[in-house]
């Protein structure tokens, strides 16, 4: 066997009060899709850190086609051939592609020159993508492709990928998919981060699986379950969310013909929503991020009003009611961006808690807030959802993005809502978390609640919905039963007026 | 290389020691600044610091330091509960002088009937005064979307010639000789803010500041209201979400605000200046914005930043007159306060990293 591409020889590193990798080892080779596969917290982030020259390591060393790589900052790691593409994207919505390309560039080429490249990569690798276009107008998948061209442009032999499949419809990620196989046939290699099992099946030639910063396990993906990368991955048995099969209810809520303006120059507008949702029902809305989601849990918590007899929720209508008046009556919502929206991140859990419990959890009396009650609902929510937390005294911003994903599910949870809207319950939470969240979600319906779930997670909601429906630019799709619909199904559902074409290598 | 590193959780011990911090860094780089222009430095820091407390004539000074706080600290309250929640009203001057026209009018209006229930009309009259004047840029800004620290402030500018057109016209002294100015309240039993205990220095005004400061400290601490400011500061969306209405909060913040400057404004007029005059604003609502953020927009901090300027003030006067340092060079030193407690404020919610220049996780 050829030498590796890239090694990475007893490699560690600790923060105060954490390992974050200890002791690890890794080998990629040319044209290798390599998976790295961990939990939240598991240390992938921290590793690639390393190989891109954002962290340095306490010990250890790592090789670069067999010379010693030290990079020490990520300009360094891009001018040995490395390159990432985050998972977040760091994108100029009011510029064009081609601006956005040249903003990140060393020595920018002139601008028509660039453009021609830019076409000449995207056309290569299957990834269509005009150089002109505003950024703030395109996809989730196509500013993606921005960030993949931006890597491509200056020749990487390494490519680091941070969950790039999050934020696509299934199309897209065939579209993905293709160029990463060509990129192999090339000879480049892939460090593929993803906590999707299946798809690291499909397309990966190794996989590496982290625990609290060890290695536990190599396989070879195609050979082996899901289910058993699953558990090397958490180190126990994982339990499937078991579903209440209860007999759906009354109807409780109802939109009829929602629509509402764009909140701002880059907001999606909700055009015409329509549904019926019935007690005991978990209706799951897929769709890509951007397409309307924030707008439709905005819609039905309150915080913008929609007209007369668009939103009736148990017979009465919705549109003069704030977000504490619609708690008041059962209508609770969570929204998906936790520090800022669901939570305020430099206040206490206690204060968090007050935040949305005051109206239903009798916190205030006339005005007056009862701050040790407060106390005891943020201790029941530790309590009950597992929350990792020294105190409820602490700051929201201390804690991870998991456990702060579950305090505020738990806020919500525990308030015994009749109609719970989520949107996200599961984004950024380890697998085991994610698991008890889903799983209370399933007793909440049990319990007669009438539940819609909105996730870019297609998995998480074909697990647990009743009814599925797809949300594009700003369009509901007709629910359809969840049990039965096929990937292919969904794709369409979801894809809409993107681009399906797959590469055309 | 040197870099700020935010913390997890303010520091609660260095959000005490902040305003101590910037208070002895004023001193010293404020000694090092008269001992430049020739004066000795520890000597002008007593001046400034002990000489209005503990001095030969502190008995006069004494009750000067109350008579200078309480408009203080009752217009930085006001304000501090619009800065929590990220209203910025800069106009406070301007709500003081219509709060000042608006009940030395109602007084006159009374003249020379002597009542009981003058006073207290002059008491809600100045703090509509005030209301009114600060609820213009609300209004703005929540109907159009105008910036009230532009709007506020420029009304600051509107009613000063308000102020000049009363004194030079239907507020003038009909016996005052053709001088421009009001009768004098203070020869006006029924309208005079007169001290509750003679010669304490404790009016009317004095007393209304330790009411606004417990009032505003039950609200942040304990009431839906104050709550509402707090999350609406530190972030919006949160508190949107959590039912808060940013347009009536805006009404409420400036409208507060806007009273207790008028407030200190008629207390003021009725009290230690007696009359509308031309010149009868000296500044005290652009020095609460300095006092609110010396006491870190919390009542009780604000209650003691309040008597701090006030001293300074005192102080500064009585340097100028001893030791003949320049006025320019005392408002140089209560600048450099502010200016050092926003400086050593960084270190409440960041950390200093000396050295390594590597990414935290």
């Amino acid at each position: 066997m050829t030498t590796p591409l890239l090694s990475l020889r007893r490699l560690s590193k600790a923060y105060p009060g954490v390992v974050a990798n200890d002791d690890v080892s890794l080998e990629i080779g040319r044209g290798e899709i390599h998976a790295l596969l961990g939990e939240n917290g598991a240390g992938k982030s921290t590793l690639v850190k390393m190989i891109y020259g954002l962290v340095k390591p306490d010990s250890g060393n790592m090789q670069l086609n067999e010379a010693v790589f030290t990079p020490k900052d990520p300009r360094t790691a891009r001018a040995s051939g490395v390159g990432m593409v985050f998972q977040h994207f760091s994108l100029f919505d009011a510029l064009t592609v081609a601006e956005n390309i040249a903003l990140g560039m060393e020595d920018a080429p002139a601008m028509s020159q660039l453009a021609a490249r830019i076409r000449e990569v995207s056309e290569n690798y299957g990834l269509p993508l005009s150089p002109d276009r505003i950024v703030g107008d395109l996809s989730a998948g196509e500013q993606q492709r921005v960030e993949i061209i931006r890597c491509l442009l200056q020749d990487p032999k390494l490519l680091i990928m941070d969950e790039p499949t999050s934020v696509l419809t299934p199309q897209e990620v065939a579209v993905l998919f293709e160029t990463l196989n060509k990129l192999r046939a090339e000879g480049t290699a892939i460090l593929y981060i993803s906590h999707k099992l299946e798809e690291i099946r499909t397309l990966c030639d190794t996989a590496t699986i982290l625990r609290l910063g060890k290695v536990v396990g190599t396989c070879v993906p195609a050979d082996t379950t899901a289910r058993d990368m699953a558990e090397m991955m958490v180190g126990t048995t994982l339990k499937t969310p078991k579903r209440s099969g209860s007999e759906p209810g009354e109807v409780i809520l109802k939109l009829d013909q929602l629509s509402l303006p764009p909140a701002s120059a880059f907001g999606m507008p909700l055009r015409e929503i329509s549904l019926s949702l019935r007690k005991g029902e978990i209706l799951g809305i897929g769709g890509v991020a951007g397409n309307g989601q924030d707008e439709l849990l905005g819609s039905l918590s309150g915080e913008t009003r929609a007209s007369v007899g668009m939103i009736e929720y148990k017979s009465r209508d919705m549109a003069d009611m704030g977000p504490n008046a619609r708690r008041k009556i059962g209508l609770l919502s969570a929204p998906e961006e936790r520090l800022g929206h669901a939570a305020a991140p430099d206040m206490s859990l206690i204060e968090n808690a007050m935040l949305t419990g005051a109206t239903r959890e009798g916190l205030e009396k006339g005005g007056m807030l009862n701050w040790s009650a407060a106390g005891d609902f943020a201790d029941r929510i530790i309590e009950a959802f597992d929350v990792r937390t020294p105190s409820a005294a602490n700051a929201a911003r201390s804690l991870s993005g998991g456990n702060l994903q579950k305090f505020v599910i738990g806020r919500e949870v525990l308030q015994r809502p009749e109609v719970f809207v989520v949107n996200q319950p599961t984004w950024g939470v380890d697998a085991s978390a994610a698991a008890a969240i889903r799983q209370a979600l399933l007793d909440l319906a049990k319990s007669g609640a009438a539940l819609i779930v909105i996730s870019q997670d297609l998995d998480e909601l074909m697990e647990i919905s009743d009814w599925f429906a797809a949300l594009n630019e700003g369009r509901l799709s007709q629910p359809r039963p969840a049990i039965g619909l096929t990937v292919e199904e969904i794709g369409l559902m979801l894809g809409g007026a993107h681009d399906l074409e797959t590469a055309h290598v | 290389m040197i870099r700020f590193e935010k913390r997890p959780q303010p520091s609660r011990l260095s959000s005490l020691a902040t305003p101590l911090l910037a208070v002895m860094a004023t001193m010293v780089f404020g000694g090092f600044l008269f001992a430049v222009l020739g004066k000795d430095p520890v000597q002008s820091i007593v001046t400034i610091f002990w000489e209005p407390l503990f001095g030969e004539f502190a008995f006069y000074y004494r009750p000067q330091l109350l008579i200078k706080g309480a408009p203080l600290v009752l217009i930085a309250i006001g304000l501090a509960l619009g800065f929590k929640a990220g209203v910025w009203n800069i106009g406070a001057e301007g709500q003081y002088i219509m709060g000042a026209i608006f009940g030395a009018g109602v007084g006159l209006a009374f003249y020379p009937t002597e009542s009981f229930w003058v006073f207290p009309l002059m008491i809600l009259a100045g703090a509509f005064g005030g209301w009114m004047w600060a609820t213009i840029p609300a209004i703005l800004k929540v109907k159009f979307g105008t910036n009230e620290i532009l709007v506020s402030l420029m009304l600051v500018y509107v009613a000063e010639q308000f102020l000049a057109s009363m004194s030079l016209g239907l507020l003038k002294n009909p016996e005052g000789f053709g001088f421009p100015g009001s009768r004098n309240l203070q020869q006006y039993a029924s309208a005079h803010n007169t001290d509750i205990i003679a010669g304490s220095g404790m009016h009317w005004g004095v007393v209304a500041a330790l009411i606004a400061v417990i009032f505003a400290y039950v609200l942040l601490a304990r009431h839906r209201l104050g709550f509402a400011i707090r999350v609406t500061g530190e972030a919006p969306r949160a508190a949107r979400f959590g039912g808060v209405n940013p347009s009536r909060l805006i009404l409420f913040c400036l409208g507060i605000s806007g009273m207790l400057a008028g407030l200190a404004g008629m207390f003021e007029v009725s009290g230690p200046a007696g009359q509308i005059t031309i010149d009868f604003n000296v500044g005290y609502g652009f020095t609460a914005i300095i006092v609110a953020f010396l006491g870190r927009l919390h009542p009780i901090g604000i209650m003691f930043a309040g008597l701090l300027m006030a001293l300074t003030y005192i102080g500064g006067d009585i340097a100028q007159s001893q030791l003949q340092l320049p006025a320019a060079a005392i408002q140089v030193f209560q600048g450099m306060l502010l200016f050092f407690l926003l400086a050593f404020d960084l270190l409440t919610n960041y950390r200093v990293r000396i050295g390594s220049s590597e990414f935290p996780t």
